[in-house]
């Protein structure tokens, strides 16, 4: 279990999680330190948002049933924050002067960030399975 | 940044990807020609990088240094870490994170044109 998590299409899921931890916090980083005062709102929740992908990265990465669920939760207030996020950027501009990973449901970054949490779910899910299945047996 | 290189850099690291996609597809481990690829495409970047550098002397710089070299980083390891994970997944799943590589090395060229030719809100 505590293997099975980050191997096969666990290691694309590690991979794509570790880009966007990465992005979206250099890139809150450099927002907060320089430009703080534009749009805070927007720039902390870049933070937040790439806090979240480090997480996840982190869980897919160790596996094991704590991690596991670590996963679960962290992908969850991904897919949460990306739909809010999203239908606010449509409907209430005005809260987000300067764009966000999850703005307008990730556009910015190709709708990876809409598509990742689902995989993301549906990986842990069939992992979650396989493994009850074996220990079934 | 160079034109030339950053185009040759881009179709390099597609090229890479869609060959990796259908190795996936055909459900093969990545093998030694796509860790050649690998190769290649980051001898590309070194280039692009070095050819950016060149450039200095002439007067060329970044509009955001920080960013820039957070992403000439990131660009750098990239294909490294796409080799080892190639190495450690010798399934159809390490030759998708080849593909997923290939993909993610033109959206950084074109990042680094960016944060080098003018100011971006990131």
């Amino acid at each position: 279990m505590a293997d099975t998590l980050r191997r096969g299409p666990g290691r694309i899921l590690v991979v794509v999680y570790g880009i966007f931890a990465l992005s979206a916090g250099a890139r809150a980083a450099v927002q907060i330190a320089t430009k703080f005062d534009e749009a805070p709102l927007a720039y902390l929740l870049s933070a937040f948002a790439a806090a979240v992908y480090l997480v996840a990265t982190v869980a897919l990465l160790r596996g094991g049933t704590v991690w596991r669920r670590v996963a679960l939760a962290s992908c969850s207030i991904e897919l949460i924050g990306v739909l809010t996020v999203g239908l606010l950027t449509l409907f209430d501009t005005a809260a987000f002067p300067d764009d966000t990973v999850w703005s307008d449901f990730g556009k910015g970054y190709g709708y990876v960030p809409l598509v990742l949490p689902i995989l993301g779910l549906w990986w842990l899910v069939f992992v979650g399975r396989r493994t009850r299945a074996g220990n079934a047996r | 940044m160079n034109g030339t290189l950053s185009v040759v850099t881009i179709v390099l690291s597609l090229a890479l990807a869609a060959w990796a996609a259908v190795t996936a597809a055909r459900n093969r481990p990545p093998d030694r020609g796509h860790l050649l690829g690998l190769a290649v495409v980051e001898a590309s970047i070194v280039a692009l990088l070095g050819a950016a550098v060149a450039s200095v002397a002439t007067g060329g710089r970044p509009a955001s240094a920080g960013t820039f070299i957070g992403y000439v980083v990131t660009i750098l390891l990239l294909p490294v870490l796409g080799a080892v994970l190639a190495r450690l997944e010798p399934t159809r799943w390490g030759a998708g994170v080849v593909a997923v590589i290939g993909l993610t090395v033109p959206v950084l060229v074109l990042r680094l044109q960016q944060t080098w030719s003018a100011a971006t809100s990131g």
